[in-house]
């Protein structure tokens, strides 16, 4: 098994770096020797892409191989940039086969980090969201699972979500609310339902000991749900619809760690409560109602809102001190 | 038209500004059709001339002085020590403003101070000032946000309109977004303000404090090009700087001792040359700027913003202002930065930032002009912005 083997020696040399105070480097976990990284890349040339349709992002960087902008001659590309994130392209695209979509993030080379600190820092988050996600997915949490990555030219390959982000569809909830009147039925039942159904799915992260790291709602999704596919989850037929039908699935863990301390989770939840405050001030008065269904959600979730609390007085209180 | 006085002393700089505002808001002039911002090319990365404002009301700066307490290298500037230095220098700052300002007492409309955030005994002793001058001249007072200030006045001076703001100082880190009448903290320092772990970093190596720790940094740190591993501690869209201080003060004492010839001479691995002072300095800017500018990238990714405005007494360093114009140019965005007179803590935000406030109706009356030393950016109603 030698792509196994290969992924081993990563893990043992980003064990030996000094790494541990930082957030995004973990221990060497176990289970991503068993995940195994499918692919082997063929060095193509990659070509420089730029993107073609008008408008916003023209990254200057090339993808590495093999996701290449031109496929095979007579078809054409399927890869496209959808975003320009914090500090990853992301792309959709397909792996392997023209029928796996896939969501491919690159991390390029950031000119302004010290070559040395980028490398690490690229290697390390990798390796992380990799093990995260594969954590994840086995212990049965909403994610997209990882199809391959490349922790040294800095991509992962990950399953494409269908669905919208919670923040537009937030965003976007009084359109929705106009256009189906007959359907809805008042208040702000449609929000609670969304909070609690928030609150449960960060709730079942922690629980399998995974801290997303950055939380907010554009890294939240409500992935349509299937009826009758296997596996899924309430089918919900009988509530009335609403803007944020689905199952709540998370996605970016570029900023996830492995954790089980109620310190980290607290300050998960905090980074989540701002996150809500400052995109969705008018929605921020119901957000007991994620720490309400967070709370129920697990055995030690009770300790981790008190905890919240300290985490909140000392974001708040500081200014001038120490 | 009119003219306001502010007062600052939050911290070890005392600054006196008097600032004239062409016209006043209210009026219909706030959409600015003609403006040049809108269409043409980003403005160049500093305002070469701190006399014109690119945004609405047009400034006018009629004085802008500061002094400065420093303390001795190898020690920082305590409370006590701070608010004496205030209080000895206020009225000379005062007198001297207004004579440079040439303005009467009669032209001045408020007077303006920083309310806080801050240090409470320099924070006090200039508040008292401040309420002095108000009683004796018989002009309203006005209490201003110190951070609120640093924003309205970068806004100002570079013609950013609605920029992502970093706000990097000594007391504070903070990235911040304007929405709703409010400037929002998306981001900030879990503990220490950067600032603060330069100062105190450059403490253990007793760099001198004069003209500021920082500035001191920043030229060893050019001679400088060993990077030297640290943690590295963003979350989400804080950061934390605790941890790396107590790194690196540690690194600066293995580093003293070898310098001293109490240990072998400290080697890089990979290159086998001797580690320096300057390599300190070098890798703790490299590192802390690193995490800055990551964390600012991703307010601008969150809420979509193009602009950068840099502010604070750190944001005059030029490597960090070198740094954010790589980032900002590889999202098509640019940076905005003002050099040492309206960077680092100044007397003219305050008075701008006031003034802004006045002009909307507010005032602070006597029994209510207290100071605080917590006073949070996002408390503050900025009801004077659209």
């Amino acid at each position: 098994m030698p792509r196994a083997l290969s992924i081993t020696t990563h893990n043992a040399s980003l064990g030996e770096a000094p790494l541990t105070p930082e957030w995004h480097s973990r221990t060497v976990a176990s289970e991503t020797a068993a995940h195994k990284m499918s692919f082997t890349a063929v060095p193509t040339a990659s070509n420089s892409y730029q993107l073609n349709d008008s408008n916003e992002v023209q990254p200057l960087h090339s993808l590495p191989p093999p996701f290449t902008t031109t496929s095979s001659p007579g078809q054409t590309s399927s890869t496209k940039l959808i975003r320009q994130g914090a500090e990853a392209l992301l792309y959709y695209t397909h792996f392997l086969s023209p029928s796996l979509p896939c969501a491919l993030k690159y991390r390029p080379p950031k000119s302004y980090r010290h070559p040395i600190l980028d490398k690490r820092l690229t290697r390390a988050r990798i390796l992380a969201e990799a093990r995260v996600l594969v954590r994840c997915k086995r212990e049965g949490v909403s994610v997209p699972a990882v199809l391959g990555a490349g922790w040294e030219e800095g991509w992962i390959a990950i399953e494409w979500v269908n669905g919208s982000t919670v923040r537009d569809a937030i965003f976007g909830r009084k359109t929705w609310r106009q256009e189906n009147q007959a359907s809805y039925e008042g208040g702000e039942k449609d929000l609670v339902g969304l909070m609690h159904k928030i609150g449960c799915a960060v709730g079942k992260l922690h629980q399998v000991g995974v801290i997303h790291g950055d939380l907010t709602t554009s890294n939240l999704m409500l992935r349509p749900t299937v009826s009758g596919a296997e596996g899924g989850e309430e089918p919900s037929a009988t509530s009335a619809a609403t803007p944020f039908d689905g199952t709540i699935t998370l996605i970016d863990f570029g900023l996830a760690a492995q954790s089980s301390q109620e310190e980290d989770r607290a300050v998960d939840l905090y980074v989540l409560e701002r996150a809500f405050g400052s995109t969705h001030p008018e929605v921020e008065h119901l957000f007991p109602e994620v720490l309400k269904a967070y709370g129920e959600s697990y055995k030690g979730a009770k300790v981790v809102l008190r905890k919240l609390e300290d985490v909140r007085m000392r974001g708040r209180k500081k200014s001038m001190i120490g | 038209m009119p003219i306001a006085i502010g007062l600052e002393g939050s911290a070890n700089k005392l600054g006196v500004g008097v600032i004239h505002h062409a016209a006043y808001p209210h009026s219909s002039h706030r959409s600015r059709q003609d403006s040049p911002l809108s269409s043409s090319p980003p403005p160049p990365l500093k305002a070469s001339d701190g006399d014109a404002s690119l945004t609405w009301p047009p400034v006018r700066i009629l004085a802008n002085l500061r002094h400065t307490y420093v303390s001795p290298p190898g020690s920082g500037f305590l409370p006590k020590d701070t608010a004496a230095h205030h209080r000895r220098w206020v009225v000379r700052l005062v007198k001297q403003a207004m004579k440079q300002a040439d303005v009467r007492i009669e032209d001045i409309d408020c007077v303006c101070f920083t309310k806080g955030p801050g240090m409470g005994a320099p924070l006090g002793a200039v508040a008292i000032a401040a309420r002095m001058l108000s009683l004796l001249w018989n002009k309203p007072l006005v209490g201003v946000n110190h951070c609120v200030g640093h924003i309205e006045m970068g806004r100002s001076i570079t013609g950013a309109e609605n920029p992502v703001v970093l706000y990097v100082s000594g007391g504070n880190t903070q990235i911040i977004a304007y929405s709703a009448q409010r400037y929002r903290i998306f981001g900030e320092a879990l503990d220490i303000a950067v600032g603060n772990c330069l100062d105190r970093f450059a403490r253990v190596l007793n760099i001198s404090n004069d003209p500021a720790p920082g500035y001191n940094i920043e030229q060893m740190a050019k001679k400088g090009n060993i990077l030297v591993e640290l943690p590295y501690a963003v979350k989400g869209m804080d950061v934390s700087f605790s941890g790396i201080l107590a790194r690196i003060e540690e690194l600066a004492h293995r580093l003293e001792s070898s310098a001293q010839g109490q240990s072998e001479p400290w080697k890089d691995e990979d290159t086998g040359e001797v580690i320096t002072r300057e390599d300190l300095c070098f890798t703790l800017q490299e590192t802390v700027f690193a995490m800055l500018v990551e964390i600012t990238e991703r307010a601008m990714a969150h809420v979509g913003a193009k602009q950068v405005l840099i502010v604070g007494g750190v944001g005059c360093n030029m490597r960090l202002q070198e740094m954010m114009g790589m980032m900002a140019a590889e999202r098509g965005g640019s940076v905005y930065a003002t050099d040492e007179r309206f960077c680092i803590d100044n007397g003219i935000m305050i008075a701008h930032a006031g003034l802004l406030a006045w002009g909307m109706g507010f005032k602070t009356g006597l029994d209510e002009s207290g100071c605080t030393q917590r006073f949070r950016t996002d408390e503050v109603w900025i009801n004077w912005r659209d």
